[in-house]
């Protein structure tokens, strides 16, 4: 049983550091899929966490929080969008700038407005996302097998984690199963033949980086309202390239999405509990490789050994409608 | 007819437009100061001051721009055959690889400039290492070289994490870093080059490895400007398709290309392990190789225009402590937006302002006819 326990309990903290990545490897199929690239994710995670952070710290309402999340995200995405679609500048760039401006100024303005060593102040419960708890789970918890995975597994998350887990077939029906999503997906791989039924390549990318922004709003939220009490200063800690990752190694395509995230997030769970333990057959692998082996296995994925991943047709061209 | 852009004189295209945009970047910056609640002027005093106001400041900026340079020339390379080398960070923590190596084990019988070509070699050899794989995944198998790049600064840190806590501490220390070198692991200070301007260095660790970085600065203008190879990269980056029609091998040129620029990177850990710290830590690079990116966009990818702005970052890393100083709630941390600022309107913008100077041109140009046509 104790064995059974130890995968229960690495499976939910999979589940909780999967759901940042997910939200944030969503916001990025989005955009992608639109055909602007956008190594931003990180930035714009970073940029809502502190929003969230700072504003439901001032006015203790996490509802608040989450919509200066949302808020600051899309400026961002918006700046991207602006530069990249407007501007037509190197999309790659411009995520570069936004990633090192939103860096720096958490920092700075987090320091001049809270003075905590880049921190905000910890928030209290009213300030937080909550743990939500399913009917019975209390009642059903010793039943065995069931017992744990329904009381720890399947119910006591945040609500943005089934929000994050509900994303995944409504960015799929959006995608493939509405006239935006079809639209989105052709101007990604053939924009000139969108511009030429008359819908506005323009338009149709800049609200496709707005999706992108609203979803990073969400990562950023998680981050700072519900995994832990308030913004701690580069607090992302890579997460936005580790979902930039799972969004290529999903093959831009919601469902392995999720996979994939799950999937980064289990190699993450488990690095943190076999730090000094050894694994069965294998012996003791250090811990920095099974912190690498999410970006070993996009580098793997991308070369073409495990299936082939093919980017939309254009993206990172920025749209020239008439030379 | 890929640039829908009108022409402009070559003063403007290279001085004005970049300074334009300069600007831009440090009032956005400013705003941020203002913001926090500072005067953005006595900032900018205190910056100044404290990246000039004497010789020793003026030491410790050349050094943070010994590194910038090597870095920036490392994005710039790349960036010539059409590569956006995000990679530059990871390869010179690689990098450093070489140059422990060489002093652990000549440090304690040999003189420094015997240690030093070989830790040239070996910080080049091990960037080079680092970038051949992104560029080879690139030219042979199709995967973007940003993407791959990024993937490989997170597996460099981790790799390195895993080799200054197991193999290259010395037994029973317990910080993650290497012994510290002896005499021949040190490389001497310029301090007689700046007392021939009358200025004392004094504990700042400007050091020889300066001199490396104008030589690799002349070195690149060569390769791009005056060899085969060089034509063959500005090609690529024109337009890749010209260049396979003209028979040139891609594949080669990418693979080389990210060498040079991994080499590049690499020579970048000299000069903090050998000319500062004179043992390798953990994150000895510090975000150099992503100022390289910002550097090589202001510089427009010539040696001419880098070495400037290698200073000017100099400037902000040195001047930047001095803010820190004097005015509290102005971290560091304020470089790192300017750099991203600049990165933004040098890079991502830099065509924001063309219109508006194209049009200020085409007024004056028919107001002055001869003027014009001359500039053009």
């Amino acid at each position: 049983m104790e064995f059974f326990d130890t995968i229960v309990a690495i499976l939910e903290s999979t589940i909780r550091v999967s759901v940042p990545l997910i939200f944030a490897a969503l916001a990025g199929l989005f955009t992608e899929r639109a055909g602007v690239f956008d190594i931003g994710l990180e930035g714009k995670m970073l940029g809502a966490a502190f929003a969230a952070g700072a504003v439901a710290a001032v006015t203790g309402s996490v509802l608040t929080g989450l919509m200066a999340a949302i808020l600051i995200s899309v400026l961002l995405s918006l700046v991207h969008g602006y530069a990249s679609i407007t501007q037509r500048g190197s999309q790659i760039v411009s995520g570069v700038a936004i990633n090192f401006i939103v860096a720096g100024s958490t920092v700075i303005l987090g320091e001049a407005w809270f003075r905590q060593g880049g921190r905000t102040p910890a928030l209290d419960a009213d300030a937080r996302f909550q743990t939500v708890t399913f009917p019975f789970a209390d009642a059903v918890k010793d039943v065995p097998i069931f017992g744990p995975i329904y009381s720890n597994l399947i119910s006591g998350h945040f609500i943005l984690t089934y929000v994050a887990f509900l994303l995944v077939p409504f960015s799929w029906w959006v995608l493939y199963r509405t006239r935006f999503g079809l639209r989105l997906r052709a101007v990604g791989e053939n924009p000139g033949a969108v511009d030429t039924a008359g819908i506005s390549v323009i338009w149709l990318r800049y609200r496709a980086v707005i999706c992108c922004g609203i979803l990073c709003g969400f990562a950023g939220a998680y981050l700072s309202l519900a995994m832990s009490a308030g913004f701690v200063k580069g607090m992302t800690a890579g997460k936005g390239y580790i979902a930039l990752a799972a969004l290529i190694f999903a093959k831009w395509r919601p469902v392995n999405i999720m996979m994939a995230c799950l999937l980064f997030g289990f190699l993450d769970a488990l690095a943190i509990r076999l730090q000094g333990n050894p694994l069965p057959f294998i012996g003791q692998v250090p811990v920095q490789l099974m912190q690498a082996l999410p970006y070993i296995l996009t580098v793997i994925l991308l070369a073409g050994f495990i299936g082939k991943a093919i980017p939309p047709k254009a993206g990172g061209v920025p749209y020239v409608k008439e030379r | 007819m890929s640039n829908p852009y009108a022409k402009l004189p070559a003063w403007a295209e290279y001085g004005l437009i970049p300074l334009v945009n300069l600007v831009v970047a440090f009032l956005v910056a400013g705003l941020v100061v203002l913001l926090v609640g500072e005067n953005p002027l006595k900032a900018a005093y205190h910056m100044i001051n404290g990246a000039f106001g004497r010789g020793e400041y003026i030491g410790f900026t050349l050094y943070y721009a010994t590194t910038f340079i090597f870095t920036g020339l490392s994005v710039a390379v790349a960036f010539h055959a059409g590569l956006f080398n995000i990679g530059s960070e990871g390869q010179a923590y690689i990098g450093g690889i070489g140059v422990a190596l060489a002093c652990l084990w000549l440090d304690k019988t040999m003189p420094w400039f015997v240690v030093f070509p070989l830790a040239i070699v070996g910080s080049a050899a091990f960037g080079a290492l680092w970038a051949f794989l992104p560029g080879w995944l690139q030219a042979k198998r199709g995967s973007h070289v940003v993407i791959t790049t990024i993937m490989f600064n997170f597996i460099a840190s981790s790799l390195m994490v895993y080799l200054l806590t197991r193999v290259l501490k010395p037994l029973g220390s317990m910080a993650p870093q290497t012994r510290t070198f002896e005499a021949g692991g040190q490389l001497p200070k310029l301090d007689w080059l700046l007392s021939v301007f009358g200025l004392d260095v004094g504990n700042a660790p400007f050091n020889v490895s300066f001199l490396l970085a104008l030589l690799a600065a002349f070195g690149v203008w060569v390769l791009i400007w005056r060899t085969k190879l060089g034509y063959e990269m500005r090609t690529m980056g024109f337009s890749p398709s010209a260049a396979r029609y003209a028979g040139m091998k891609e594949a080669r040129i990418t693979v080389i290309v990210m060498m040079i620029s991994g080499g590049l990177a690499g020579l970048m850990a000299l000069n903090p392990i050998m000319g500062e710290q004179f043992r390798m830590q953990l994150d000895f690079v510090q975000g150099a190789g992503f100022v390289g990116i910002a550097v090589a966009l202001m510089g427009r990818s010539h040696p001419a225009g880098i070495i400037p702005a290698a200073i000017l970052f100099g400037m902000l890393y040195q001047g930047g402590a001095e803010i820190a100083f004097e005015m509290p709630s102005i971290s560091r941390d304020m470089i790192v937006i300017i750099q991203g600022l600049v990165i933004l309107f040098a890079g991502a913008l830099e065509n924001m302002f063309r219109p508006a100077i194209g049009r200020g041109f085409a007024t004056f140009g028919r107001r002055f006819p001869v003027a014009a046509q001359r500039g053009a």
